[in-house]
């Protein structure tokens, strides 16, 4: 299978969307296969690879931190990076400027950068295929 | 004669657009395209055998390859599935991608 360039541009705010679900799975099989992968969080994406999630216990459940294991998506972004690393593939992860700015959301998952729509159109000339999961 | 993934994550008992969804499936294989429809989330709620499943059954009689998440099916306790539709990794996703499919996603 030859190796492949994919771009995909998410949209949905962490925590809120089964969309974010689908979209990791899907990046999840491209990082397994050593693709190239470039992503545009845009809006509430932008939050996605935030460095300052932090996990919770939940006191309603009487758990503590390690036994809620409450993923972030922080997280998921560094996952995702080394996935990739892993299989011989990479990710240009980029958030928007602009989005983060409104939401205070700035400091990002290291290997991910800041960026503009001007990166997502760089994307899609540069990618065999491009898929926009947009919000509801 | 073009390849499109329509990717469709919405419940159709939920919201009217996906029949609209349904009937670009249709119109683009009337129109010589190969299409495949990949149902996920909410949208897999239409494979069981239902109100909605007909549609999607007369779908696949058309020519439209019918695909529903096996996550999103697994995750809704869906195992029954209505005439036309087949359960499929999100790899599939992946393949029409790399394949050079035109995605669309609703």
């Amino acid at each position: 299978m030859s190796k492949k360039t994919l771009a995909i541009a998410l949209m949905d705010p962490p925590y809120e969307s089964e969309n974010l679900t689908t979209a990791f799975r899907i990046l999840d099989v491209a990082a397994r296969r050593g693709y190239d992968i470039n992503v545009f969080a845009y809006e509430g994406a932008s939050g996605l690879a935030f460095m300052r999630q932090s996990p919770h216990p939940n006191p309603v459940h009487g758990k503590d931190v390690a036994e809620e294991n409450h993923p972030t998506t922080k997280d998921q972004v560094a996952a995702l990076l080394s996935e990739a690393e892993a299989n011989g593939g990479k990710v240009d992860w980029v958030n928007c400027g602009m989005c983060v700015d409104e939401r205070g959301v700035n400091e990002f998952v290291p290997g991910t950068r800041r960026g503009s729509p001007a990166d997502f159109h760089a994307f899609i000339e540069a990618s065999d295929n491009v898929l926009v999961i947009p919000t509801k | 004669m073009a390849q499109y993934l329509l990717i469709e994550s919405r419940d159709p008992f939920e919201s009217n657009d996906v029949g609209y969804y349904y009937d670009l499936a249709k119109g683009l294989v009337a129109s010589g395209n190969e299409v495949t429809l990949f149902l996920a989330q909410n949208g897999v709620l239409a494979a069981r055998p239902s109100a909605h499943s007909a549609a999607l059954a007369a779908l696949a009689r058309g020519g439209v390859k019918v695909l529903a998440d096996d996550f999103s099916l697994q995750e809704r306790g869906i195992s029954k599935l209505a005439e036309g539709i087949a359960a499929a990794p999100i790899d599939v996703v992946v393949d029409h991608l790399a394949a050079g499919y035109k995605s669309l996603w609703h």
